[in-house]
């Protein structure tokens, strides 16, 4: 596999200091399938460029939560906004990118095709779209592969091309649903690096579901705990992302890593997703 | 190596099986009209040469305009189907219905109706034979589409007609080319069968059918060795259509 990686060139915006909506507020949000609960009461809400994971057992909701965000679901009740607006009007506005567990590319479109499909599905031209694609292309390091098949590329880097999709109309807010679950150890932690750096660059606010505490910990802002029948965020603990706001040099990932606070704050989502499990 | 052996041992067993049928048709003197030899068959398609060009020429016409008429109502009938219930709900079990018409009770039918000196009523029996298997096959395509594909279009906002554009038809592109190349083959078969209820005697099987009738049985050996070479090019050539539509996809099972 072909890793070139492209140095954070552009220095990220200041977030957090605007006026504007809150990315994601979400307010007594209940969901239930039939008899099911699957979610109840969930407040939570993510600021301008703000990075919160999702994280809990398999049938904890979180992608039920997630889905809800997106206007996959509809809440049973409560309250959506996205970036101030309802969460089906923003899913009609295209402010939202979302990337799944599996890459999801159309198999019968190149690298690059695959990229601009948001666009192309939002009227923009085609020139525009072929230089949006490229950008994109090299922000996640594939600007090689703009011409490959899906068919051709690994797992990790049909998961970079989902995700430079889901960057294409320049969303104020990303959607990860377990982006990375299907992805070895190696893959899974430059992934994470790379994506807070587009995170980063982009000025993005991102919801990321994953089970995966380490991965929640090194990524987030937050760490919003969630908990099955019913799903709830039983506690929110602050997460160890480095380099917000700043530069993010690709060691400082590392770095958190080893870091005692980081250790601290694994033990801490543990020891809160514990309670919600005795 | 394993590669070239796998080439090479069908020929050598046709090889093989020609040369036992010849020695089998000398050695125990079988009569012509029950077996004629292999060389008997080879020297007839030598002397009926243009002939068997002109007629095959006639019978893969008709396949072919058979095949394409028959693909695209097929495919169209499909796309219809997977748009609107209503439409699956009546075209469905007719196109089924249609598939359990055996096309000897249609050509001569078809003879009848449009008259003997036309080619249509074999272009159409070839038609009915295609459209079958074009359409189940579409269909089940247009019908699969990934749940994942389905939620990304969904997350897009995008219209019905941008799903059918960007998901659902080229999604279903491998399916409709596997209903191509099983059809192809069927497209002959059928295209040579009509001919064996009248009309027009200019086609393989009207030769095959007087061949046989006036006792030359090499002569209609001769077009029987013609009309699986055609059979086997529109194999081949639905084959090659097909690979060329899905290049670059992976291998579906």
């Amino acid at each position: 596999m072909n890793e070139h990686r492209s140095e954070p060139s552009t220095v990220s915006e200041p977030v957090g200091a605007s006026e504007q909506p809150a990315a994601v507020e979400l307010a007594e949000v209940d969901k239930r399938f039939g008899d099911v609960v699957a979610l109840s009461g969930i407040d939570l809400t993510l600021d301008d460029g703000e990075f919160v994971a999702l994280i809990g057992p398999s049938g904890c909701g979180k992608s039920t939560l997630l889905r809800v965000v997106a206007d996959l679901e509809a809440p049973s009740a409560g309250v959506v906004h996205v970036g101030g607006k309802t969460a089906r009007q923003a899913r009609l506005d295209q402010d939202y990118g979302i990337a799944f567990q599996q890459a999801g590319l159309l198999e019968w479109r190149t690298v690059a095709e695959n990229v601009e499909l948001p666009l192309q599905v939002h009227g923009v031209g085609k020139t525009q779209r072929r230089a949006r694609a490229a950008e994109l292309l090299e922000l996640v390091g594939l600007a090689d592969f703009a011409g490959s098949r899906p068919g051709q590329l690994s797992g990790g880097m049909q998961q970079r091309v989902a995700i430079a999709r889901a960057l294409a109309a320049r969303p104020k807010l990303l959607l990860m649903d377990e982006p990375f679950g299907a992805l070895d150890e190696m893959t899974r932690e430059r992934m994470q690096a790379e994506l807070l750096r587009i995170a980063g660059e982009t000025g993005a606010a991102v919801l990321f579901v994953t089970h995966s505490i380490p991965e929640a910990v090194v990524l987030s802002d937050r760490v919003a705990v969630m908990t099955p029948r019913p799903g709830r965020i039983v506690e929110v603990v602050a997460g160890r992302r480095p380099g917000r706001g700043g530069e993010l040099e690709p060691e400082d990932v590392e770095d958190v890593r080893e870091t005692a606070s980081f250790f601290a704050a694994v033990t801490a989502v543990r020891e809160a997703l514990r309670k919600g499990h005795p | 190596m394993t590669a070239r052996a796998a080439r090479i041992a069908p020929v050598a067993l046709g090889i093989l099986v020609l040369v036992a049928w010849q020695l089998l048709v000398v050695a125990a003197s079988v009569p012509a009209f029950l077996l004629p030899a292999p060389t008997a068959i080879a020297e007839q398609v030598a002397a009926q040469f243009t002939v068997i060009l002109s007629t095959a020429a006639v019978t893969g016409g008709n396949a072919l305009v058979g095949l394409v008429a028959g693909f695209l109502i097929g495919v169209v009938l499909a796309i219809l189907a997977a748009s609107s219930r209503l439409v699956a709900e009546l075209t469905t079990p007719v196109v089924l219905a249609a598939s359990a018409i055996p096309i000897v009770a249609l050509a001569p039918v078809f003879t009848t109706m449009f008259g003997s000196t036309t080619e249509i009523p074999r272009r159409l029996v070839v038609t009915v034979v295609v459209v079958v298997p074009v359409f189940v096959s579409a269909a089940r395509g247009l019908r699969a589409v990934a749940p994942v594909h389905s939620e990304l279009m969904t997350s897009l906002a995008a219209t019905p007609w941008q799903r059918a554009r960007f998901v659902r038809l080229p999604g279903a592109v491998p399916s409709v080319m596997t209903g191509l190349r099983l059809a192809a083959p069927a497209a002959v078969i059928a295209s040579i069968v009509a001919e064996y209820f009248g009309g027009l005697q200019n086609g393989l099987g009207s030769r095959i059918s007087s061949a046989a009738a006036n006792t030359a049985y090499a002569r209609a050996w001769a077009f029987v060795v013609a009309s699986i070479v055609l059979g086997l090019l529109f194999h081949l050539a639905g084959t090659l259509v097909e690979r060329l539509a899905t290049r670059g996809r992976p291998a579906r099972t």
